[in-house]
């Protein structure tokens, strides 16, 4: 059986996002690849969760073009996912929720069982299967919407701050799943405001100010010394908005 | 989803249940709120249901409503105290044949303060005349029922143009005997009622009978089996065992058997001719 | 006062008694009200939940409407069905005028709207909340409305309870579309309509305590469960 084409890479042309009167997103144009883990940074108000949005389908460019390599078919089952600040979960057990996002993706019965076992054991959830998942420390949550996505093993993801709200040792272990899931060949798309996280986790960093992509750099190296003024006054703290 | 079949499946069972529980050996009978007011009927029914096995079904109406149920097909017998009224329905050809069944009387009631000055007396047309020149509260059940129709044509007799005469002191509360005689007990007023349903009635505070016995104040009733060449729906063979039933000797008796704190209701006259 | 104590009295005699024809018309109105709100969930529910999720033209034109229909009188509804059951009516045929089943059909009606509102509001409160992630996950607003209607099932309870009020309560419907038949339609509601008018007030009184008693029990039933099963789910 030949397998779908892959989604990657993702190109975005000439992207603008208008609500209401304002700007959010003002004429991006880039192209997302396979393999290298992205880093969104950049001010408050600059775009970065509205370009997330953008690149995921749930919301619609005013102008520009957004297209996948081999575009997603309605009613197929996902190939992409995210994860939000704070997760959604359902009043249900840890694991109904991960068979829950099976089902949708069309995988019933044992087989769906066993994948729903094996993603919470790879997010260290497997003694918490039974737990209702509205019940599960924030962390715990976190790693739970994790291995939902983990087990459709989607081509990429998108994270919007995932551990924005967790304590440094719950927000380690989330980073700790996310890198395993890069590592197992999901394409990474990380909104953070975290610098130390962006550094650890990050291969190259695109940054957004004013709705404009203003750089576009390796993480080693915007780190060290950015490309744009913006970005080096960002770095300082200088740069609020 | 697992719920949503089991919900299903008790869904249709309590249907069922429900549309279990209906016989088909039943007739539906219109009648009047003050017939079932009286009791008459939770009497009567039992001895015929247990005789011929069918389930007697009554909707209690004011006579006009009960009329206009079975003109819609909606009953298989209508038994009601409306002479004209019936006699009209039978012109229409909604009915069979009219059969006399029994009669009771009505009564004047009034507070026992009797502000008209009415009270012993056994002239009803009298009564009313003195009741509206004293502008005395009178209640009307107003409702085309048959005790409302009587009421109408007791004021004709007297004379009275209920037209002109209406004022603050005529209250048209359109409701059954029961509520209107509430109402009136609440007003201290005088009404016109069955005397089966006073005789049952028990919130009469201060009101008291004031005038009985009149010719005029005979209330017939009778019984009449819907048109079954105009509605085909009608049960026509169990609703004429009921009919038959009620006009023949051990109907009648079982009629007169009927009483209230010693006194009998109704007086069964079907050999009565032109009643 | 005196009159409430004494009707207080007679309902517990009564209900000691167990008098059979006391227990027909409990068992009756609580088969009625029942039906009615079963099969009124399963068209309200879903209607609801599935307005909340979707947006479309005239959404909000329909949401003001089912509002409103949540006052609709009991004795508009009992006139209408009347009329759509009678021999003379479209649905003559089947011949279920003054029968309980009339009567469920009428109550149906007469809470699906109040069953729809209530959920309506209830899910599109959440939506805002589930929307992206369902989206996410690759969920369609049908799968999403039917997700949300099991997510939210301990609220959605107290809205089942005000249905089931609504028509344990009603008396217009179900007087017109069942007239009150001794022994075969003739509920709680009725029956204390019927001895008002027959001027009994402390046994009307009473039967209106042991309906309030009935009500009441099944509320605090419900609460029961929902809440240990809430403390338990999260």
């Amino acid at each position: 059986m030949r397998a779908p084409s892959s989604l990657l890479p993702l190109v975005l042309d000439g992207v603008v996002f208008e609500a209401g009167s304002r700007r959010i997103v003002d004429g991006i144009s880039l192209m997302l690849e396979r393999g290298p883990r992205t880093i969104v940074l950049g001010p408050n108000g600059a775009g970065k969760s509205v370009l997330l949005r953008l690149c995921h389908g749930l919301l619609r460019p005013t102008a520009g073009r957004i297209e996948w390599n081999a575009p997603e078919l309605p009613g197929a089952p996902r190939r992409q996912a995210m994860v939000f600040q704070r997760p959604v979960l359902l009043r249900r057990s840890a694991r109904r929720n991960v068979t829950y996002a099976l089902n949708l993706a069309g995988v019933r019965g044992e087989e769906c069982e066993e994948c729903a076992t094996e993603a919470l054991r790879k997010v260290g959830l497997d003694a918490l299967g039974e737990r209702y998942a509205r019940t599960l420390s924030g962390g715990e949550q976190q790693r739970l919407a994790l291995a939902r996505v983990w087990a459709l093993r989607p081509e990429i993801l998108f994270l919007d701050e995932p551990t924005a709200s967790l304590d440094p040792g719950a927000a380690h272990e989330v980073e700790n799943v996310i890198a395993a899931m890069h590592a197992a060949g999901t394409k990474i798309v990380m909104v953070t405001h975290n610098l130390g996280q962006a550094h650890r986790l990050g291969d190259e960093v695109l940054f957004l100010h004013q709705g404009r992509l203003v750089e576009r750099t390796p993480a080693g190296q915007f780190f060290k010394r950015p490309a744009s003024n913006e970005a080096a006054k960002f770095l300082e703290g200088e740069l609020p908005w | 989803m697992v719920s949503a079949r089991r919900m299903f499946i008790a869904l249709l069972l309590s249907l069922v249940a429900l549309g279990a529980s209906a016989q088909e050996r039943f007739i539906t009978v219109a009648s009047t709120t003050s017939t079932e007011q009286s009791g008459l009927f939770g009497y009567l029914l039992p001895i015929f249901e247990k005789k011929t096995g069918i389930e007697v079904r009554v909707v209690a109406l004011g006579t006009g409503q009960a009329l206009d149920l079975a003109r819609r097909g909606d009953a298989d017998v209508v038994f009601v105290h409306a002479k004209a009224a019936e006699e009209k329905f039978l012109a229409e050809g909604e009915g069979v044949k009219r059969y006399p069944v029994m009669y009771n009387d009505f009564v004047l009631i009034g507070p026992k303060s009797d502000p008209a000055k009415v009270a012993g007396g056994d002239n009803v047309t009298w009564a009313l005349t003195k009741i509206q020149a004293a502008q005395a509260p009178f209640v009307s059940r107003g409702d085309r029922s048959g005790t409302h129709m009587a009421e109408l044509d007791l004021w004709k007799a007297s004379g009275i143009d209920l037209d002109k005469a209406k004022g603050a002191w005529y209250r048209d509360v359109g409701q059954g005997m029961g509520p209107a005689l509430n109402t009136a007990s609440s007003m201290n007023a005088y009404i016109l009622s069955d005397r089966g349903t006073w005789l049952a009635f028990k919130n009469r505070g201060d009101l008291e009978i004031a005038v009985q016995g009149d010719k005029r104040l005979f209330n017939q009733y009778g019984v009449m089996l819907v048109n079954p060449d105009k509605h085909p729906s009608v049960k026509k063979d169990l609703g004429q065992t009921f009919i038959d039933w009620l006009v023949s000797p051990e109907g009648q008796q079982a009629i007169a058997g009927y009483k209230i704190g010693g006194e009998q209701l109704f007086y069964p006259n079907a050999d009565q001719a032109g009643a | 006062m005196n009159d409430i104590v004494d009707a207080a009295a007679r309902a517990v005699g009564l209900v000691t008694a167990l008098d059979p024809t006391l227990v027909q018309i409990v068992g009756l109105s609580l088969r009625v009200s029942i039906a009615a709100v079963i099969l009124g969930c399963s068209i309200g529910l879903p209607f609801g939940s599935a307005i909340a999720v979707n947006e479309f033209r005239g959404k909000h034109a329909l949401v003001v409407v089912l509002n409103g229909l949540m006052g609709l009188p009991s004795v508009v509804v009992g006139l209408v069905v009347y009329l759509l059951l009678s021999r003379a009516g479209p649905l003559g045929s089947w011949g279920i005028l003054f029968t309980p089943t009339a009567m469920v059909i009428a109550q149906t009606i007469l809470i699906a709207p109040t069953l729809a509102a209530l959920s309506q509001q209830l899910v599109a409160d959440a939506w805002g909340e589930y929307r992206e992630q369902l989206r996410s996950l690759g969920e369609t607003k049908l799968g999403a409305a039917a997700t949300l209607l099991w997510d939210l099932r301990f609220s959605l309870v107290t809205i089942v309870l005000a249905g089931f009020g609504r028509a344990a309560s009603e008396v217009g419907a179900v007087m017109i579309v069942g007239g009150n038949i001794d022994g075969v339609t003739r509920v709680m509601t009725t029956a204390i309509a019927l001895e008002t008018s027959k001027g009994d007030l402390p046994l009307a009184l009473a039967l209106g305590f042991i309906l309030l008693s009935v009500v009441l029990a099944l509320n605090a039933g419900a609460f029961v469960a929902k809440e240990s099963a809430r403390r338990r789910y999260g």
